[in-house]
Formats: structure tokens, sequence, C-alpha cells
């Protein structure tokens, strides 16, 4: 599958989402991204249980602190598919630069892009 | 006699008493108490005179005390140990005994979370088990708290409050035997919206002779509509409103609900005054004192017994 | 512990807009273990106000260290590099309130902000929650009440509870509360005591208390 997605996009691994801390969304946003996501497996699939869980507890908090100091929450997500879905993927990353886009660059913005 | 209280004289006269209540206005008008201390004269025994009840501020309950002597209706004192520490309670105390108040009803008090001060600090440097112990050693022992002696002793019949409808309930009655061993000459229920479980709280006390010890006062307080009634079922912790009270209720016009609430209220005095142990009701007509002659005269309780 | 939870990220931008130069200092006591103000937390709350600062326009230079503890001097000293060379404009302490006021002792012309609400003794009912237990009265009598203190979990303190305000359990200020009353009540009956609790309890001496002034322990073996 060549499926494409967004140019911008900047993918960072980890073994499961679980490893996702509030500081590394935090500092994505401090250092200029316009905007993060966390793609983390299906509820329900975790294979160490409820790290995707976690992710999603963390990017909650994530927007509440944004939100607290006057950012678009919006600019943090937690998105939930399964590894066999690369057109889900693309999409997701479609759909997430569009609602970036529409946002506008990060008033925090120092030129860095994504994560 | 402990006070030579008229509450106390008819107790001790064997009559089944009546007392009432009222709550102090929210601004410094004293007309506003005659308005309402009018329709309970000749009524009642005496009158309870709330104590920033529900923690909201109102006149104090020591100036009503006074103004309703001056009218020549006898005062309960109700005294909250929510607003004030040991020093204050005690000066309140003597200052009372002073003026002239001889029944003194004492209380926790209701926290002030749901009242208009939420922000304020309470005090609960004592509880009202301590409270009903302070009165009775400033009375028979004339001495403060920390045993200093009063130049002057003070007299008093002191009333508490007890809820038969509060968990658990097994412990309920060991609780009003605390009280009576704290020193209390006479309590005053809970309103009753659950007769059976009134009952049993009563064969309790009856059984373990505790009535023979202080005289329990029925708390009644008529309701004035379904969603009075309601309110008091889902909101009001540690009140207990059985659905028979509201079918009752639902089974007349809106307009006639008020008049039905009286009804049942001139029964329920019928009724608890069969039960054994109970001497005497306490009318809680919340913001109906101008009903309170209607209900007495419905249950047969008019007029009040004359007594020296 | 100590249980303390952070201020609002307002408050604190509010209490730092004057400077562009902060230290900030967490603690590896109590706050660390209840998640506020360890090295974690510290991080947390230095990205949020850079990113808060940047939004503005107008950068914030954050320096973190966070000490073994704020309350015991020797620690504090480890600030003395970092405030000593006037690098920065103010310290914000994520220690419960002792390590701001430690601070402030120790550097005299510092300015010195706490950045926790400390707010009570307790400890954790599960993962993420935590409760009082303690109000440090200085006098405890908590095996009198089948080992539950009734001062720190009674909404009134009552020594002679239940109120009438216990409802299946809980307390009348908040269903989410239970009543300490109740639970005392059931313990007592599960160890066959419950006759104990006919008993008047009467006052109690607020002396050891807060009520007593600021109190203060002294332990003559262990000064130099």
């Amino acid at each position: 599958m060549r499926l494409n997605y967004p140019s911008n996009i900047k993918i960072i691994n980890v073994p499961c989402t679980g490893r996702v801390d509030i500081l590394h969304l935090l500092k994505a946003v401090e250092d200029g991204a316009d905007g993060v996501y966390v793609a983390g497996c299906l509820e329900g699939d975790c294979h160490y249980v409820s790290g995707n869980l976690k992710a999603k507890r963390r990017v909650t908090y994530v927007k509440k602190v944004l939100e607290d100091i006057g950012l678009e929450p919006e600019r943090v997500e937690m998105y939930n598919l399964s590894a066999a879905q690369g057109t889900r993927f693309a999409e997701i990353a479609r759909e997430f630069t569009e609602r970036i886009r529409e946002l506008g660059p990060s008033p925090v913005g120092s030129g860095a892009k994504a994560a | 006699m402990k006070a030579g209280s008229h509450l106390e004289k008819m107790f001790a006269a064997g009559h089944f008493a009546v007392t009432g209540e009222m709550g102090p206005p929210r601004g410094a008008d004293a007309g506003h108490i005659h308005e309402k201390a009018k329709y309970l004269k000749g009524m009642v025994e005496s009158v309870n005179v709330t104590d920033n009840q529900t923690a909201v501020v109102r006149m104090a309950s020591m100036a009503v005390c006074r103004l309703l002597l001056d009218m020549g209706i006898e005062p309960n004192l109700q005294m909250v140990c929510r607003d004030r520490n040991r020093l204050a309670i005690q000066a309140d105390l003597l200052g009372a005994a002073a003026l002239g108040i001889k029944n003194v009803l004492c209380l926790s008090g209701d926290h002030q979370k749901f009242g208009d001060h939420p922000q304020a600090k309470n005090v609960f440097d004592i509880d009202s088990m301590q409270l009903i112990a302070t009165c009775k050693k400033l009375r028979d022992e004339g001495k403060l708290i920390n045993d200093h002696e009063c130049e002057g002793v003070p007299q008093y019949f002191i009333g508490a409050a007890v809820n038969p409808f509060a968990d658990p309930f097994d412990f309920r009655v060991t609780r009003l035997a605390k009280k009576i061993e704290a020193g209390v000459d006479f309590l005053q229920t809970q309103c009753i919206y659950n007769m059976e479980k009134f009952r049993t709280y009563m064969q309790q006390a009856y059984d373990q002779g505790l009535t023979e010890k202080c005289y329990i006062m029925a708390g009644i307080t008529p309701l004035k509509s379904v969603g009075m009634a309601r309110y008091m079922q889902k909101f009001v912790p540690g009140l207990e409103v059985t659905e028979d009270f509201i079918e009752r209720l639902k089974g007349v016009d809106k307009k006639k609900q008020g008049d039905e609430g009286i009804k049942m209220a001139i029964e329920q005095i019928q009724e608890v005054k069969e039960i054994k142990g109970v001497a005497g009701v306490h009318v809680m007509a919340i913001e109906w004192e101008e009903r309170v002659e209607e209900i007495v005269t419905g249950a047969g309780l008019l007029p009040r017994p004359e007594i020296s | 512990m100590v249980v303390a939870e952070s201020k609002p990220i307002e408050e604190i931008l509010a209490m730092v807009a004057d400077f562009d130069k902060i230290l900030l200092t967490g603690c590896k006591g109590c706050v660390t273990v209840c998640n506020a103000g360890g090295q974690k937390e510290v991080g947390i709350l230095a990205s949020a106000l850079k990113i808060a600062r940047k939004k503005e326009g107008r950068e914030i230079e954050i320096e973190e260290i966070t000490l073994e503890r704020q309350c015991d001097p020797e620690y504090i000293d480890q600030l003395e590099e970092p405030i000593a060379n006037d690098k920065y404009e103010a310290v914000v302490s994520m220690a419960c309130s002792v390590g701001p006021q430690y601070i402030a002792k120790r550097y005299e012309d510092m300015l010195v902000f706490p950045a926790l609400n400390t707010t009570f003794i307790g400890g954790s009912l599960e993962h993420g929650v935590w409760a009082e237990f303690c109000q440090a009265c200085g006098s405890c009598g908590i095996h009198n009440f089948g080992t539950l203190c009734p001062i720190a979990r009674c909404a009134k303190s009552l020594l002679n509870g239940p109120c009438g305000g216990s409802a299946g359990g809980k307390c009348e200020i908040s269903p989410e509360i239970d009543c300490v009353w109740h639970l005392i009540y059931e313990r007592m009956s599960r160890l066959g005591q419950v006759d104990k609790m006919a008993n008047v309890v009467m006052f109690k001496d607020w002396t050891t208390s807060r009520d007593g002034g600021p109190r203060k322990i002294v332990r003559e073996d262990l000064k130099q």
C-alpha cells in the first residue's frame, strides 16, 4: 500500500502509546508544533492492556492545560486505529492536518512543524 | 423544677405539651417578628427560635427570644455549635439566663456548606452532646466548663433534637440515651414522615426506660405540596418521607394540597399522641405560622391548659 | 503525607507575570508521592508556563531543580549556587507551603512564590485519588473511635456522632463523602465494642492543636 498522507506530519515512534507522557506532548507544543496527536491501538486491543487508555487520559490532561493558558485544546488529539488500517491512518493524518490548518499556526510557533 | 419555665411546668403537670417554631428575619426588622409571633401566641407553650438556621445569617436568636418574652411568649433559645467556641457559648448562655430565657435547645448546627456564607470558617469546638453537658454543669454545679464557679447560677430547662430517621438506625436510640446521660430534659424529633419507623424508635426508647427520663416531643411539619414532600424526600439528608404521604397529597387538586397537608399534620398529631412515651408535639410550620392555630385546634389541643 | 495540588496555571502565570527568569523548584518528599510537585510535575509546569509566555511573545527562562526535601535547611542550601549569581528574579516552589517559606527565610532578598495549594494530611485511596485522614490535633485518640478520626473525617468534627444528617452511610454535606461516624459504628460493631459508644465523650482539649498557637517540638536528645 502506497498511501499518501500530508508531508507536514512528523512521526515519532514509540513501542506503545502508554509510553507517551504529558511532557512529550507539551514539549512538542512548546517547541512550536501547531498540533500533536497520538495514534494508539483500538481501545480494548492494547498489547499492554491499558497503554492506549493511559495515553487518552494524558491527552485529556494536556488539552486542559492548553485551555487554561488560552490555547485551543483541539491542537492535541487522541486517535485509535489498528496496525492493519493503513487507509484510516492516512485519513486521520489528512483530517488532523485540515483541523490544524483551520485553527491556523500556533501562536507559540517558532517555525518547527507538527510532530 | 429545673428552671420553672412554662414548658417545664406543663410537662410536670402531665399535660401533652405543644411547642412551635419561628425563624428570625434576614434583617433588622423587629416588626417581622411581631407579625409572625402573634400567630403562635396562646397556641403553644413555647416557641423555638432558630439560630442561623441552615447556616443562613439571621437576626440573633437571643435577641428574638427577648422580643418574644416582651410579647408574653415563652421562647426556646436554639443554640448551635457551628458558630461559637466554648467561650462565646458560655457567655451567651449566661446572658440568656440574665434576659429571662429559660428553655435552651442544644444543637450541633447544619454545616455551612449549604448556607449563605459557605466561605465561613466553622467552629465546632464542642458538639451538641457537650453543649447539653455545659448547660447542665452551669445549672446543677454552678460551674463553667473550666470548673470556675459562676456568680449567679443560671437555670435552664435543657432541650435537644433527635433524628429517628438518620442512619445508622440501630444506633439512634443509643444516641438519645447519650443525650439523657449528658443532661437533657426534653427532646424534639426531626419531622416525622415515616410513622412506622417512629413507632419502632419510640418503642425501643420506651423499653429502655428512656421515656421516663426525659420528655420526648414528636416533630410535626405540615406539607404544603407534593413538590415540598418530594424535595424533603430527595434532598434533605436524614429525612425520610414514605410514599403514602406523597400519594395522599397527589390525590387532591393542587390548590387543595396545602389544606390536605394541614389535615395530615392533624392526623399525625392524633396518632403520635397515642404512642407510649410521646410527651408532646413540636409543630414546625415553616413560614406558615398563620396555619398553626388550625393545626392545634384540629388536633383538639386548644385551648392550652392554664397553669400557674 | 502532606497532600497538595497544583494551583491553577492562570494563578501561577499571574504570579510570574513580571519576571523573565525564574527558578522552579520541586521537592522529592510528600509532593512527589502525591504527584503534585516532584521532578515530573516541575517539567510539566515549566513547559506549560513557557508555552503560555511564548504565546504572549515574551519568553520566560525557567531553570528546573528538584530538591531532596524543601522542609530541611540543609537541602535548601543547594539553591545557593543558582540564586547567588543573581540569575533569577524569583523562585517558584512546588513543595508544600513549608518549602517556599524555607527558601524565603534562607534567601532574604529573593521573591518566592508557592505553586501548590497544600491541602491536607492524608493518603491515597487509589492511583490519582487522595483523601484527608488527619487534622494534626496533636493528641491522637483514634483508638477510641474504632481507629478512625472523627476530627478530620467528620464535617463537624463531632466527638459524639453521628449527627442527624447521616444518611445511607454518607455525610450530609456530600454523597461523595463517607459519614465517618457510620464507619465508626460499623467498626465498633465488628469489634464488639458498640457499648463503648454509649459513653458521652467530653470536651476536647485543643491546646495541642493549632488553637494553642504555632507548635514546636524540641527533642533535647537530638539537638546539637
